[in-house]
């Protein structure tokens, strides 16, 4: 029988606002290396194969004390910083040029489209006929990865820049300078950092690739050194500096994101 | 006052085989606020775009007669519907970007800033971003960088149609008043009749696409001896309508089906 007051309206916008909860992540990540260490000195995951977590502090420690760790880090460093800041800027410049002039659209975009696909770790080989075994290819490698992704995201954010706001600064008398300048940099902003995310790890993978085909020093070729003596520690010691290093890239752009998007 | 006037000769307008604008002349006196009614898609927006120089029409010329007085640093100014305002600069940043780049000295700006500040009361905004602000609040400011070039012809497209209706109230008095005062030449746009019979010194009705001339009515009362109670106001506002009525729901049927 319906009851005569009616009944409560029951609430149904439930979930789907997720939430950060920092403290989880930590605890999780704390988790896994005491379940890891756990699991190694039980015996139950077997340490030739999977080093435990105090093994590869343990190597990680010796290879800092003796130096080898930052003759491999700086090596890789050197790399990462030539090869990303010249392929972002090459595609920062193709980018706006591409969003920003007819002459230059069609043909940027036809190379950009032909090119992207191509998987840049085939292309070591060539690179390495074209600019030597040394650095030349390896910066040119992580020049060329990043540089696709660099060149499309800029156009994605010129190309999103409202017209709006670009007829707003014309109808002020604004030069095409002060308008690419005040309007359209600013506003392409989010979608050119959102890209140095995307290229920044790119250029990490390709850093490993090179340093793996052909070079002496570098994170890449240590972990791939240690892999040939079967040294686990000292392997997993270098993909957690990889690691490390990815997360450090990570937070400054997170920081420069927080600097200059602070208006969104 | 503004000695500025602006006039469209027989503007026609295509966007490729689609004519939206047919034959238009007309004529804002100098000091004088026209407005542009008429149905949806009739072309209002495509004319005042061509009046003011963001659009090339496909014939006809829009020419301005006349002095800009000597501290105007842009003859021709809008102000827009959806406020167009960077949303990565203040309020105070989004004035002074009309003024970058012009004769101005740094203390000529800001002080030419402080003043339309003031005078649209911004004052105590200055620092804030965009969206921090109300939408009316945003078309304040829209408003402040407009007069801070001094403009000889402002141009207004449907500036108050993306407020809420008490905010539109109330700053089209505000709106209202400050035209007046400024004697600045103005074209405004709008599909609201009773703003139009408020601010237009004379008031141009358009037929639906492709837009005609259809009428041009004058009003003499000033502009700050309106009010919206008025029974001229109200029975101009009912005649523009009977105008504009027929044409209105045909655009409406039309867009319906397209």
């Amino acid at each position: 029988m319906p009851d005569p007051r009616g009944h409560p309206v029951p609430f149904r916008a439930w979930g789907f606002a997720p939430r950060d909860i920092p403290l989880a992540a930590a605890a999780t990540l704390i988790g896994v290396l005491v379940l890891w260490q756990a699991g190694a000195s039980a015996g139950l995951i077997s340490t030739k194969f999977l080093s435990a977590p105090a093994q590869i502090a343990r190597a990680l420690f010796d290879l800092s004390v003796s130096g080898e760790l930052w003759l491999h880090l700086s090596a890789s460093l050197r790399r990462l910083a030539f090869g990303w800041l010249i392929g972002t800027a090459a595609g920062l410049a193709v980018g706006f040029a591409v969003g920003l002039f007819t002459l230059a659209r069609s043909p940027g975009m036809a190379i950009v489209s032909a090119l992207f696909p191509i998987p840049k770790i085939a292309l070591v080989p060539l690179f390495i006929i074209w600019f030597g075994i040394g650095e030349g290819s390896k910066i040119v490698t992580l020049a060329f990865g990043v540089f696709f992704p660099t060149v499309i995201n800029t156009m994605a954010g010129v190309d999103g820049v409202p017209r709006g706001l670009i007829r707003m600064g014309q109808s002020f008398g604004l030069s095409r300078m002060a308008i690419i300048g005040k309007i359209v940099l600013p506003d392409s902003l989010p979608a050119i950092l959102s890209g140095f995310r995307i290229t920044t790890s790119t250029a990490i993978i390709l850093l490993v690739a090179a340093e793996m085909i052909g070079a002496e020093k570098g994170i890449g070729a240590f972990v791939l050194s240690a892999g040939n003596l079967y040294d686990t520690d000292s392997l997993l010691a270098g993909i957690v500096v990889l690691s490390v290093m990815g997360l450090i890239v990570s937070f400054v752009l997170g920081r420069i994101e927080r600097a200059l998007l602070g208006w969104r | 006052m503004s000695s500025v006037r602006l006039r469209a000769d027989c503007i026609s307008h295509a966007y490729k085989s689609l004519s939206v604008l047919d034959d238009i002349s007309l004529t804002a006196e100098a000091g004088e606020v026209l407005v542009l009614v008429g149905p949806s898609g009739c072309g209002k927006s495509t004319l005042l775009g061509i009046l003011g120089g963001l659009l090339a029409p496909t014939s006809g010329t829009v020419r301005m007669d006349g002095e800009a007085r000597s501290d105007c640093l842009n003859p021709l100014t809008y102000v827009f519907q959806d406020f167009s305002l960077l949303p990565w600069r203040s309020v105070a940043g989004n004035v002074s970007l009309a003024l970058e780049g012009t004769r101005l000295d740094t203390a000529s700006r800001h002080a030419r800033i402080a003043e339309v500040l003031g005078l649209t009361g911004l004052t105590e905004f200055r620092d804030a971003l965009p969206k921090q602000l109300s939408g009316g609040m945003r078309q304040r400011v829209g408003i402040a960088r407009a007069l801070a070039v001094r403009p000889a012809v402002l141009l207004m497209d449907e500036p108050l149609s993306a407020l809420d209706g008490q905010t539109r109230d109330l700053l089209l008095d505000e709106f209202a008043g400050l035209i007046a005062r400024s004697g600045v030449t103005a074209i405004y746009v709008t599909h609201n009749l009773s703003e139009a019979v408020r601010v237009g010194h004379q008031v141009a009705v358009l037929s639906r696409r492709p837009g005609r001339l259809r009428e041009i009515i004058r009003i003499d009362r000033p502009i700050l001896e309106r009010r919206p109670s008025d029974p001229d106001l109200v029975s101009l506002e009912a005649m523009l309508w009977r105008l504009i009525r027929e044409d209105a729901a045909t655009a409406d049927r039309e867009m319906k089906r397209a």
